[in-house]
C-alpha cells in the first residue's frame, strides 16, 4: 500500500507539472492575457492602400502600443481597405479628427498603425471613423517617384 | 512463367497479410476503446501505468528539451545576428518548439522510452503465457492489462509535450536572452504577439495527442500479437519503434499541412 501512495503522490506531480507547463504557455509565450484582459473599442479607418499590414499588428501612440488591428477588409462602396482597430478601453481621450498612419518598424520590420492625436473636445468611442488616414509608403512608388524626378532634372 | 506466377503469389501474400493485419489492429483498438469503463472503475491500475509509462519518461523529455531549446537558441542567433534581426529570436525558438519540434520529438522519444517498454513487457507476458492464464480465469486481458496503458498513454504523451515545450522555451530564452545578450523584452513580446494560443497550442497539444494514440496503440498491439518466442519479442519491438517513428513523421506532414497552411 506504501508503494502505491507513492505512485500516488508521484504522478500527481507529474500532471500538476504539466499543467503548470500549459499555465506557462498560455500565458507567457502566446498572447491569451491581451485578448481576454481588456476588450477595448473599436474604431475603424480607411486607406488606399495598406501595404503589407496584418490582423493582430500593433496600434500605437507615440510608439506606446495601445491597441491591435483586428479586421482588415475591401470596402467595395468606397473602394478602399477598411481596417478596424481595437483600441484598450483606458484610452478613452482620444479626440475624433485623430490620424491613423501605417508605417513600418525599421526598414524591413513589420508595418503597425500609429494613431496622432488631433484637437477636437468629442472622444473617439466604440465603432468610430477616423478620417484622416496616411496609406503605407510603398517602396516601389517612392523609388517610381525617384526615378521621374532624375529623370524630368536632366531636361 | 512460373517465375511470374510465383511473384504474384509472393505480392498477393504480402498484400493480403497487410490488410489482414490492419483489420487485427483495428479490432484491437475497438476492444481496448471497449474497456474503457473498465479502467473508469478502477483507477488505481491507471495510475500505476502513468507511473511507468510517463513519470519515467520525464528524465529523457527534461533532458531533450533543454539541450533542444539552448541548441535551437544558438543557432538561431548565429543565423538572425547577420539581419539584425535578433529580437526574433524569441519567435523563432517559441514556433519552432510548439508546432513542430515539441510534438515530433516527445513522440519519437516517448515511443523509444515508453513503447519499446510496453511492447517488450506484453511480449514477454504472452511468451510466457500469463495472457493465457488469465484468459482461463475469466479475467480479459484486453481489459485488465492492455486498456490502462492505452489511456496511460494517451494521456501521458501530450503532458509530456507541454513540459518539452515549456522547458525548451524557458532553455532557449537562458541561451538567447542571458548568456548571448538578446534584449529580454523583445524576446519575450515579440514572441507573445506572434504566438497564437488557439492556433499554435492547441494545435501542437492535438497534434501530440494524435500521437500519442497512435505511438501507444503500435506499441501494444505489436507486444499483443508478437510470437510468443524470445525472437518474436526482440523484433515486436523493433517493430514497434520503427513503425511508431515512420508513422509519427508521416502524421506529421499531413496534420501540418491540415493545421498551418
Amino acid at each position: 500500500m506504501v508503494s502505491s501512495r507513492k505512485t500516488e503522490i508521484t504522478v500527481g506531480a507529474f500532471v500538476l507539472m504539466a499543467l503548470l507547463a500549459f499555465i506557462y504557455l498560455a500565458l507567457n509565450v502566446s498572447n491569451l492575457t491581451g485578448l481576454s484582459a481588456d476588450k477595448g473599442y473599436h474604431v475603424s479607418a480607411s486607406f488606399d492602400n495598406i501595404g503589407g499590414l496584418s490582423k493582430r499588428a500593433k496600434v500605437t501612440l507615440s510608439g506606446v502600443a495601445v491597441g491591435r488591428v483586428t479586421d482588415i477588409r475591401y470596402d467595395k462602396e468606397t473602394f478602399r481597405a477598411k481596417v478596424t482597430m481595437r483600441i484598450n478601453s483606458d484610452v478613452n481621450y482620444l479626440p475624433t479628427d485623430t490620424q491613423a498612419s501605417i508605417y513600418t518598424s525599421g526598414l524591413l520590420g513589420e508595418q503597425y498603425i500609429s494613431l496622432e492625436p488631433g484637437a477636437e473636445d468629442d472622444v473617439l468611442t466604440e465603432s468610430s471613423q477616423l478620417d484622416i488616414t496616411q496609406s503605407a509608403v510603398v517602396l516601389e512608388e517612392l523609388i517610381g517617384q525617384f526615378m521621374t524626378n532624375m529623370a524630368t532634372k536632366k531636361d | 512463367m512460373s517465375a511470374v506466377i510465383n511473384l504474384l503469389q509472393v505480392i498477393g501474400v504480402f498484400v493480403i497479410n497487410t490488410v489482414a493485419s490492419f483489420g487485427r489492429a483495428s479490432i484491437f483498438l475497438s476492444q481496448i476503446i471497449l474497456g474503457f469503463k473498465d479502467v473508469i472503475l478502477r483507477p488505481s491500475l491507471l495510475i500505476k501505468e502513468l507511473y511507468s509509462v510517463g513519470v519515467l519518461s520525464l528524465l529523457i523529455i527534461v533532458f531533450s528539451a533543454t539541450f533542444v531549446g539552448m541548441v535551437l537558441s544558438l543557432l538561431g542567433y548565429v543565423t538572425l545576428v547577420d539581419f539584425g534581426a535578433e529580437s526574433s529570436l524569441g519567435v523563432l525558438v517559441a514556433l519552432s518548439l510548439i508546432r513542430e519540434l515539441g510534438p515530433v520529438l516527445s513522440a519519437l522519444l516517448f515511443s523509444g522510452r515508453a513503447g519499446s517498454a510496453l511492447t517488450a513487457e506484453i511480449g514477454l507476458m504472452k511468451a510466457t503465457e500469463q495472457l493465457a492464464s488469465m484468459e482461463m480465469m475469466a479475467v480479459d486481458p484486453i481489459r485488465r492489462i492492455i486498456a490502462p496503458r492505452f489511456f496511460a498513454g494517451l494521456i501521458s504523451l501530450p503532458l509530456l509535450t507541454m513540459l518539452f515545450m515549456a522547458i525548451g522555451i524557458y532553455s532557449g530564452y537562458l541561451v538567447g536572452s542571458v548568456w548571448l545578450g538578446v534584449d529580454e523584452g523583445s524576446f519575450w513580446s515579440q514572441m507573445q504577439s506572434k504566438v497564437d494560443f488557439q492556433g499554435d497550442v492547441i494545435n501542437g497539444m492535438i497534434k501530440s495527442a494524435v500521437f500519442g494514440f497512435v505511438v501507444t496503440w503500435i506499441a501494444l498491439y505489436q507486444g499483443y500479437n508478437a510470437y510468443p518466442t524470445s525472437e518474436g519479442v526482440s523484433r515486436a519491438t523493433t517493430n514497434s519503434v520503427v513503425y511508431s517513428a515512420l508513422a509519427v513523421l508521416g502524421l506529421d506532414f499531413l496534420l501540418t499541412a491540415l493545421m498551418f497552411m
